[in-house]
This record gives C-alpha cells, sequence and structure tokens, in this order.
C-alpha cells in the first residue's frame, strides 16, 4: 500500500476507534453529566451559532500573539548575547536557570497583583512561559555552533557585527526555529491555565465558565477539543518554518 | 634551485606547542623545535602519524592557534590571527551549509563590485568543475563537491596561500584521486603557496615538491624529502615508489609489509 495512504488511513482509524470507545464507555456508564461525542459536536454548534466560539477563539489567539510575539522579540536577541558573550552568559544565565523552573501558574497571583484582572495578565504570564524556552535555546544554539564555520568567518576578515549577521545567526537559526515551537507550543498550554483564573472571554474561561454555570459538560469538552486541534494547526504552521532553505541543513535528513 | 634562493612565504624558528593537561599543573608538549621553509609558490605536505600534532602546527601557521614559543613568520610579518590572504581549507568541512554554492563561493567578495564579483564566483566555479551548481545547496552535495565549494571559494577570495588539513581525509578513494588531479591542475595555474597536511604517505607523494615527515608527539619534524618525480606523476615510476618508500622507512614502516623495518 502506498504510503501517503498509509499516513491518512491509520490516524483515521485510530480516531474512529477512539471515538467509538468514548460513546460506548459513556453509554455503558450511565453518565448523564459527562458527554458523548455527538453531545460535543452539539455543543460545539451552539457555540459557533451564538458567535462565542469565534469569539473566544480569537480572543484566545490574540493573547498568545501578543505574550509569545514579545518573548521572541525579547528572546532571540536575548539568548543570541548570552550564547556569544561569555561574561553575560556569566553574569545572567544562573538567574535565568532559577526563574525558568517556576511554572507559569505559580505566577498567577503576582500576575494579578501587578495587572489586575485584565488582558495584561494573561498577556504576562504567557511571555513569561514562552520567553525561557526561547532564550535558552537561542543561547545554546549558540555556543554549540560549529567551530569550524567560525573559524572560517574569521578567516575572511569578519568580525562584529558582520560576523554575527552573515555566520553566527545563520548558523544559530534552526535551532532557534526549534525554540521556538516548543514556546509557541507552551503559550498555547498557558493561554489556557491563565484565562480560568483572569478574563472573561477565550478558550480557557469557556471551560470554567461552562463547568461553573450548569455544568455543561460537553462545552467543556468542546473547549478541549478546540484548544487541541488549534495547537495542532499552531504547530503545523511554525513547522512550514523548518522547511526554507537557509534552516533545512539543521534539521538532518527528514 | 636552493630552498634558500627563493623567496620565503612561510618561515617557522623553532617552536614549540603545550597544552595544559588534564591533571593541573601538567602540560602535554605537542611540538618541539619545529622549523620549515615555504617558498612562494611552492606546494609542501607535512605527514606524521595521527595525533602527532602536524594539524596543531597548521593552525599555528594559519594564525588559529598562539605558539608556546618560537616565531613563525608569513609573508615576512610575525603571524597574528587569520588573514582573508591565507585561507584554511578544514577537513570537516567549513562551507556554510545556509548559503548556496554560488553565495559561499562569493563570501569572501562582498566588498567588491558586483560584476567582479559574479565574474570570479562564475570563473572559480568553471575551475572547480561545479558549473550547473550554482544555485545547490551544500546538503544537496556529495562530500567532494563541498571540499571543491570550499577550495573554490578560498581562491575565489584571492588567498595566496592555501592552508589545507587533511581536505580529502573524509572522501571516498577514486574521489580523493580525481580531487589532487584537479588540485595539482589549479595549483599550477593559479600559482598559491600550499600547506597541506596529511597521514596519508601516498597523498603527500602525490602532491608535493616537498614532503617533511614528523615523529611522534612531541612532535619535530624528523626529515625534509624533495620529491623530483616530474608532473604529471607516474605513480608506478621507480623516483615515486622510492620517495614513497623512504617517507614509509622514515615513519618506522615498511611500505610492502608494515609493522618495523
Amino acid at each position: 500500500m502506498n504510503r501517503r495512504l498509509l499516513h491518512i488511513i491509520l490516524p483515521l482509524a485510530t480516531a474512529v476507534l477512539f471515538l467509538v470507545g468514548w460513546h460506548t464507555a459513556v453509554k455503558m456508564s450511565g453518565s448523564d453529566i459527562f458527554p458523548t461525542p455527538y453531545e460535543v459536536l452539539r455543543g460545539l454548534g451552539e457555540l459557533a451559532r451564538q458567535g462565542l466560539l469565534l469569539k473566544y477563539i480569537v480572543a484566545s489567539l490574540f493573547r498568545v500573539s501578543w505574550g509569545f510575539g514579545l518573548a521572541v522579540i525579547v528572546g532571540v536577541p536575548l539568548g543570541l548575547v548570552l550564547g556569544w558573550f561569555r561574561p553575560a552568559y556569566a553574569a545572567l544565565n544562573p538567574f535565568i536557570q532559577i526563574l525558568r523552573p517556576i511554572s507559569p501558574i505559580a505566577w498567577i497571583p503576582v500576575a494579578i497583583l501587578w495587572f489586575g484582572v485584565k488582558d495584561t495578565a494573561p498577556v504576562f504570564l504567557i511571555f513569561l512561559a514562552s520567553v525561557f524556552p526561547i532564550t535558552v535555546s537561542a543561547m545554546a544554539a549558540v555556543q554549540n555552533m560549529q567551530q569550524v564555520y567560525l573559524r572560517a568567518a574569521q578567516n575572511f576578515g569578519l568580525s562584529g557585527f558582520p560576523l554575527f549577521r552573515r555566520v553566527i545567526f545563520p548558523a544559530a537559526l534552526p535551532q532557534v526555529i526549534t525554540g521556538i515551537r516548543i514556546a509557541l507550543g507552551v503559550a498555547w498550554l498557558v493561554v489556557v491555565a491563565a484565562e480560568m483564573i483572569a478574563v472573561n472571554s477565550g478558550l480557557g474561561y469557556l471551560i470554567i465558565d461552562a463547568r461553573n454555570a450548569g455544568k455543561r459538560y460537553d462545552l467543556v469538552v468542546a473547549g478541549m477539543v478546540m484548544i487541541g486541534l488549534i495547537g495542532l494547526v499552531l504547530d503545523l504552521l511554525v513547522r512550514r518554518l523548518e522547511k526554507f532553505d537557509e534552516v533545512r541543513w539543521g534539521y538532518g535528513q527528514r | 634551485m636552493d630552498n634558500a634562493d627563493m623567496e620565503k612565504t612561510i618561515t617557522v624558528r623553532d617552536c614549540w606547542m603545550s597544552f595544559p593537561g588534564k591533571q593541573s599543573g601538567s602540560e602535554i608538549h605537542v611540538l618541539e623545535r619545529v622549523s620549515l621553509d615555504v617558498a612562494k609558490g611552492e606546494f609542501v605536505c607535512i605527514v606524521g602519524p595521527s595525533g602527532c600534532g602536524k594539524s596543531t602546527l597548521l593552525n599555528i601557521v594559519g594564525g588559529f592557534l598562539k605558539e608556546t614559543r618560537g616565531e613563525v613568520l608569513v609573508e615576512g610579518a610575525p603571524v597574528d590571527g587569520p588573514d582573508p590572504g591565507r585561507i584554511f581549507v578544514f577537513q570537516e568541512n567549513g562551507v556554510f551549509p545556509w548559503l548556496t554554492v554560488e553565495q559561499n563561493i562569493g563570501f569572501g567578495l562582498l566588498s567588491r563590485p558586483v560584476a567582479e564579483r559574479e565574474e570570479r564566483v562564475k570563473h572559480y566555479i568553471a575551475m572547480v568543475g561545479l558549473a550547473g551548481f550554482e544555485k545547490s545547496y551544500p546538503r544537496e552535495l556529495s562530500g567532494g563537491m563541498r571540499q571543491r565549494v570550499e577550495i573554490a571559494r578560498a581562491l575565489a577570495a584571492d588567498a595566496r596561500v592555501l592552508y589545507m588539513d587533511e581536505p580529502f581525509g573524509a572522501l571516498d578513494f577514486l574521489t580523493r584521486l580525481k580531487m589532487r588531479a584537479d588540485l595539482i591542475r589549479i595549483w599550477q595555474a593559479e600559482k598559491k603557496t600550499i600547506l597541506f597536511v596529511t597521514h596519508d604517505i601516498e597523498e603527500a607523494v602525490q602532491l608535493a615538491d616537498r614532503v617533511l615527515v614528523m615523529t611522534k608527539r612531541p612532535a619535530t619534524i624528523a626529515e625534509e624529502v624533495r620529491i623530483t618525480v616530474p608532473r604529471p606523476r607516474d605513480l608506478d615510476s621507480p623516483d615515486y615508489l622510492a620517495a614513497r618508500d623512504r617517507i614509509f622507512a622514515i615513519m618506522g614502516m615498511d611500505a610492502h609489509g608494515g609493522g618495523a623495518v
């Protein structure tokens, strides 16, 4: 059988099996709170008709765009500088390594204190969650770059900013993009958590609100499904960056 | 023709090199009392056992390492870092994978007018036999082709001296033979000074005007063998075989049976 077909048929078969198993399990348990797949679909339809689905998706994406965008703008240059200048690395790396393992969830009270219950609070949390993976991967990218590129560049008389622009940055780029991809996944994870507390729109808010306002578990699961699907789409979009000729060399044989 | 009469491009006088060892305070002596000369336009090979320090020596001459003591003069001045007029060709291939073949070859020419740059890139792409691959990326090329790109990049930048550190070491046997023949053709056309490090005795005898044989670590130059076989070299000629066997003997090997003589 040809491989393309295999790559469509197998995941579809898994999905069908999963949905059938889910449906059967709900029916057999006799639960009237946990929804069947069909009820979730109906819930999604209801949200779409009310215009809430699109509104919440846009709200969540808006927060991620800001928080993640700021993290890229801050994290990439910061990581490259830390990777290149040893004193900067010595001064800041311990600090970064202490901040990094603190879950963004732990920052929620602080975010509310500093920014109140406004959009700024979740944007700040998303920024915090994604800036560290981006910084650390950009830093490692420079530190691990093949020395032969650096030496070849120095041999041609490059130093300072031209060396950075023509060699260090392009040499680091594949790993920087990998860091960006990981960070986007984290950012999307965190938007949901952030919206559960601080705001009144978005997919995270939908989940908590549906639970609190009348145990609408069909809408809870509908929110979860949308989060999963959008996360998948975001990842596929960033993966496209890895296909450019300027960086493809950095990902081995794929 | 005596070496002393010719203009010297590279002069190494009583060069020593040691690195700090694993235990604090200990030192690993890599080079001891190394002296050599390379005349302008000369092709000199350095051979020696693996790990003897011949790459270290080339890195010192190339300006990437600083000798512990001694004197290293290139083109009349003490070496103080790498220089665009003297390009290093790396064994592990220093071609930039994010640039196309023509962008790589034009890498050292960015300060020149566009027309001149394009002219030179085109010329050297043809010289190393890569016409038709201008827009290819290194990952799409074979190992031999990537090494050609690196050589063309050095030539296009108008390097007067090439330092080559086992540049064909990772290539298969036939590609290696072809690369040697092409390197000699290019060297004869371009009149560059070449200092070439290899552990392959046959390679050294096929390429060089002179072969410098290094000892085990701490390394020094044991002997110099002048190769007088006319080019293109007949690899079955008595002169070729004699030169090869002589170097084998200096390195304590027997070309026919291996092991100690």
